[in-house]
């Protein structure tokens, strides 16, 4: 089954009126010796089998509708309102093309614009585009920015070791050719290692908001330093923290990116996310990506338009500093819907319990023989516990007896870390959720006290 | 605190919809979030933020305005979408209510791989299926679009060079009539551009290209069919000049929608491509993205790839599923993205694959060719053609006229929106004065190609009589022309709170 | 057709600048057939030049865009940068308006006069752009 229209007969009135005998006949210039291949593909199917098969491709996962969650390092189980996803699947919205035609796009262009300012807003920054890929690639055009900001007059960048391992990977592999060094984030650096790093090669220092391991760095006279040795700050920056915590603006950064997932985004085996991208008014022509402006119409109506686009890649060509072209749109109107419900009340909300359930958990677990977290410094909706044990073996306990999804593995991106678990707490987690995970973990240190649990 | 805006308030029409901003009421709540449930613990006061400038608004209130700014905005489920060399293709709805299940819908992408099967083959056959079609060796799902891709190839390509000991390999060839994407790639990627000129025909001029190859070029970008929409004359030609000089290929896969079937990327000497699912495989484009760019490489290239991607760790057997993991190709370039790439579109693609088939997938090459040709063939009369040969899924044609000197391309992409219809790209390719992209799809019927046909003819005749209705077009869209001039001058990016206190009077 | 002005008392590039001798300064600026081409000029980006900095012949320093367009403008000599026109700035359409006249870009003063000598004259420049519009 296929979904074209076409009948025998429209077919032949078409081959008739180009002039050629047979479809066959439209593809005289490819190289005959290579022409019409076999497809060793399955024979198409018909959509009730389509669906038949993805369901039971679906069901052979374990997904966070089954079972609790506390696992994030990057991707949380935030709560998605229902309006968000009815107004993703309006037609008019997902089925159009990017809005280079202004009159016949003002709904994505206005909802962009309403989107750049909720994420001014939220960041403190004066001007955001309309999405990256995702924060790890945001983060990478970050970097791309300053390195042209300085003109590649300043080739070295400075990573927190709090940053997200793989937004860090990201970045090189995005840089494998700029000539720019990376450097700060191999050891365990605080942000005072990180300053004294600070010199005239400098373009960009990056620290993460919340760090990796959940915590809440105070970044008081960090971007003072930073400028002062003429460089930029950017803050890689949780979205859902900042409807709690200090903006990034006000710490002072010039650039500020992340992952915008947790703003109505589902889990989605990770993407399509949401990388979110704002800076001062002074970068604003440095910026990569599409940019939303307000302007009139001919009748002197309010209207929207992208705007600055001799940046892009196709005005710009080899002079343009990035080639993003398609963005994650639909995405970030899911976080534009997500923020105008929530609000400036609940999203300080879900903010907030996020945090209450976070420590509330971290407590508990604390309090576990052979089970500690640290909690020198503040910390959100994540935070590490040392378990008695390899975290896989006790995630494995926990997913087959309490039908727990456990937290992340630290030793897999940090050979110091062995033992230690990172756990995300969101306001999807309830408390009977986190005293069950509780108990689980008590189990998991000497499994053979189980006791048969079903859920 | 209370919120306003700065309008301009000089006796202008009013604006379509409000702001969001504009419909805000302090104190409304548009969201119910439960209480608590555990104790509270102590907030750190000197690291809180004091204000957040989010709307106040009802659940109604956003259903509604969404609803209406939808309604301002052309749509492929709304009409004909002819964007030349976006393949803005009917998106089934089959394959939204299967991206959004809840076995893919929310499963945790750092879960144990164990636990996730089902995902983890889905993107194994979708790797396999995208190779078969390309000819190619192997498939990283990693790019999140047509760019990214781009970006995966040519950084492969460098490093394919560089682990022969050829780091003096840097440049990159790239045909005039490219996508901007291409020379910005190179860019990207530390590379440089040498752009060439196409011949009178449309395509590569050959001896041009033999005068620039020598053992500095890395490689050369080429999109088949071109973006002018014909099939290069001389492709395995331009491949064998590129090898022949220690180069490697590259194909922009992005007009893959004229070749499923039809040829193999993989067989005409290409070594590494990357797919627009958003266009070829119907993922929706959603205003924008997000998309997804797989990237196919041929055998030389394959331990290239961009990673993790997903691979069969021990092989099943009748009773025993195989298990699969995520491997890192072994001179993988690295990570492009966070995660594993656009998963949600990877459904959609292999939906719409698994329901096509190959004698479906060809069949819509077939039809999305017919239709091009159909169309070409219905307006060379009516509008200048620059190349007069059978197309592929696109064809270029000239909006301007030397007997109607004041009427540009862009003035009948801006009147065909009164008859309905979503203009064709406007001036690209860059090398065809005036161009119009035309580009319908197989998913569109011989009615409505027709629709389209007989309102370009209309506009050619207006073009020549009555100029001012071109000229002054749109006068049916929601907003008549709009400022970009001013747009680009008086930059308004986000709308501004005012502080409190300073938005009375 | 359109017609460009291509006044006497400047010399012009190929690439579509003019530099005027006064003295032992010269002003650069774009041609009336480079502002015709961008169209409405939104943005002069003069940031890459301060005065007291040198600008090499055929180096660019500064990019000029419009709504579709932008273009890089490259020294049609070398010189010390001794003034830059700041107007451009709030208001870089004076480049449309007045290309010969207020919409100059930057004033230097000439480190070596000789490379003017094989910049184009008026008429040769005229030819230059009938020659592009054919």
């Amino acid at each position: 089954m296929t979904y074209i229209p076409h009948t025998d007969a429209d077919r032949a009135a078409m081959l008739k009126a180009i002039g050629v005998e047979s479809f066959a006949d439209l593809f005289d210039a490819v190289p005959p010796e290579n022409r019409f291949p076999p497809l060793n593909l399955p024979d198409g199917l018909s959509e009730m089998e389509v669906a038949a098969e993805l369901n039971s491709l679906a069901r052979a996962n374990v997904s966070a509708s089954d079972y609790a969650i506390f696992l994030g390092a990057g991707a949380y189980n935030h709560f998605v309102p229902s309006v968000v996803d009815h107004i993703l699947r309006r037609g008019e919205f997902f089925t159009a093309y990017t809005p280079y035609q202004p009159e016949l796009s003002q709904g994505t262009l206005q909802a962009i614009f309403e989107y750049q300012s909720m994420m001014c807003m939220l960041t403190g920054m004066d001007a955001a585009n309309a999405s990256h890929y995702d924060g790890a690639t945001s983060l990478a055009e970050a970097v791309t920015m300053a390195n042209a900001h300085f003109r590649g007059k300043r080739p070295k960048v400075i990573l927190s070791p709090g940053i997200h391992p793989q937004y860090r990977a990201v970045v090189r592999t995005y840089h494998q050719n700029t000539g720019l060094k990376f450097v700060g984030d191999k050891g365990s650096a605080t942000i005072p290692d990180l300053v004294d790093m600070l010199d005239d090669d400098t373009a960009l220092l990056v620290v993460q908001y919340p760090n990796f391991f959940g915590q809440i760095d105070d970044f008081t006279g960090l971007a003072d330093a930073v400028h002062r040795a003429g460089a930029l700050l950017c803050i890689v920056a949780d979205p859902i923290a900042l409807g709690l915590f200090k903006s990034p603006g006000e710490w002072g950064a010039d650039i500020v990116v992340g992952e915008g997932q947790g703003l109505g985004i589902p889990l989605s085996f990770g993407g399509p996310y949401l990388g979110f991208f704002a800076t001062r008014t002074e970068y604003v022509r440095k910026i990569a990506g599409r940019i939303v402006g307000e302007t009139v119409d001919a009748d002197g109506r309010r209207a929207y338009v992208m705007t600055l686009r001799p940046r892009e890649q196709d005005i710009r060509r080899e002079k343009a500093t990035s080639n993003i072209c398609t963005n994650q749109g639909l995405m970030a109107l899911a976080a534009c819907v997500y923020m105008s419900v929530m609000g400036k009340t609940g999203l300080r909300r879900v903010a907030e319990l996020c945090y209450h359930k976070a420590h509330y958990a971290a407590q508990q677990i604390d309090a576990l023989d052979g089970y500690s977290v640290d909690m020198s410094k503040p910390f959100f909706k994540e935070f590490v516990v040392t378990c008695p044990k390899p975290v896989s073996e006790i995630n494995e306990f926990l997913l087959e007896h309490w039908g727990i999804i456990g937290g992340y593995d630290l030793s897999r991106d940090y050979d110091k870390r062995e033992n230690q678990m990172l756990i995300a707490v969101t306001e999807m987690n309830s408390k009977d959720e986190i005293d069950s995970l509780v108990e689980a973990l008590k189990e998991a240190k000497a499994p053979h006290l189980h006791l048969s649990h079903e859920h | 605190m209370m919120t306003e805006l700065i309008l301009n308030k000089n006796g202008a029409p009013p604006p379509l919809e409000p702001l969001i901003y504009e419909l805000s009421v302090p104190g409304r709540v548009g969201v119910n979030l439960p209480a608590p449930d555990v104790p509270l613990a102590d907030l750190p006061a000197d690291l809180l933020r004091t204000s957040l400038d989010l709307p106040e608004v009802s659940e109604l209130d956003v259903v509604r305005h969404f609803t209406r700014l939808s309604q301002f905005n052309h749509a492929i489920d709304i009409g004909f979408y002819p964007l030349g060399s976006c393949t803005m293709k009917y998106n089934p709805r089959l394959n939204e209510d299967m991206a959004r299940l809840p076995g893919f819908a929310t499963i945790h992408p750092l879960q144990d791989p164990a636990t996730v099967q089902g995902a983890l083959a889905l993107m194994y056959q979708l790797q396999e299926w995208l190779a078969e079609i390309s000819g190619m060796k192997g498939v990283s799902l990693q790019p999140a679009a047509g760019a990214h891709g781009e970006f995966a190839g040519i950084l492969m390509i460098r490093a394919y060079h560089l682990a022969n000991g050829e780091p003096h390999r840097t440049k990159i060839i790239v045909p005039d009539s490219a996508h901007g994407t291409n020379p910005a790639t190179t860019a990207m990627a530390g590379l440089q551009v040498v752009e060439i000129p196409s011949d009178a025909n449309g395509d590569v001029d050959l001896d041009v290209l033999r005068g620039v190859c020598g053992d500095d070029v890395a490689g050369m970008m080429i999109t088949v069919p071109n973006t002018l929409g014909v099939f290069e004359a001389h492709i395995k030609e331009i491949v064998d000049i590129i090898h022949g000089c220690g180069g490697l290929m590259y194909m922009d896969g992005a007009n893959m929608n004229a070749m499923l079937g039809v040829a193999k990327p993989g067989e005409l000497g290409f070594d590494v491509m990357h797919y627009n699912l958003h266009k070829t495989f119907s993922t929706p484009h959603g205003g924008g993205g997000p998309g997804s760019g797989p990237v196919a490489a041929n055998e030389k290239l394959l331990p290239f790839l961009p990673g993790p991607i997903v691979d069969i760790l021990e092989e099943g057997d009748d009773e025993t599923p195989p298990l699969y993991g995520f491997v890192m190709p072994e001179k993988s370039i690295g990570r492009l993205k966070a995660f594993w790439g656009n998963f949600g579109m990877l459904v959609r693609a292999y939906a719409y694959i698994a329901l096509h088939g190959a004698q479906g997938l060809r069949d819509v090459t077939n039809h999305a060719v017919l239709n091009a040709n159909y169309v070409r063939a219905m307006l060379k009369d009516t509008y200048p053609m620059p190349f007069d040969r059978i197309c592929g899924h696109e064809f270029v044609c000239m909006g301007h006229w030397k007997d109607a000197e004041g009427v540009h391309a862009l003035d009948i992409s801006k009147r065909l929106m009164d008859y309905g219809f979503h203009p064709p790209t406007n001036y690209f390719p860059l090398i065809v004065p005036e161009a119009l992209l035309i580009e319908p799809t197989e998913t569109e019927s011989k009615q409505e190609c027709d629709r389209f046909i007989a309102a370009m003819k209309e506009i050619a005749r207006e073009a020549h009589e009555s100029p001012e209705l071109l000229h002054e077009a749109p006068h049916k869209a929601p907003v008549k022309r709009v400022d970009d001039v001013r747009a680009a001058k008086q930059l308004v990016l986000c709308c501004r709170v005012l502080p409190e206190g300073e938005g009375e009077g | 057709m359109a017609d460009w002005k291509t006044p006497d008392n400047v010399k012009y590039t190929e690439n579509d600048e003019w530099i005027r001798v006064d003295g032992d300064t010269a002003k650069i600026g774009l041609t009336d057939y480079a502002q015709d081409q961008l169209s409405d000029i939104v943005f002069v980006d003069l940031s890459e030049v301060e005065v007291g900095s040198t600008v090499t012949k055929g180096e660019a320093f500064a990019t000029v865009e419009s709504v579709k367009a932008a273009s890089d403008v490259y020294a049609p000599a070398s010189g010390k940068v001794t003034a830059i026109n700041t107007a451009l700035e709030d208001t870089p359409e004076i480049i449309n308006s007045d290309p010969y006249g207020d919409g100059w870009l930057i004033e230097i003063k000439l480190s070596n006069p000789a490379e003017l000598n094989d910049l184009l004259d008026a008429a040769a420049y005229a030819k230059h752009c009938a020659a592009r519009s054919a």
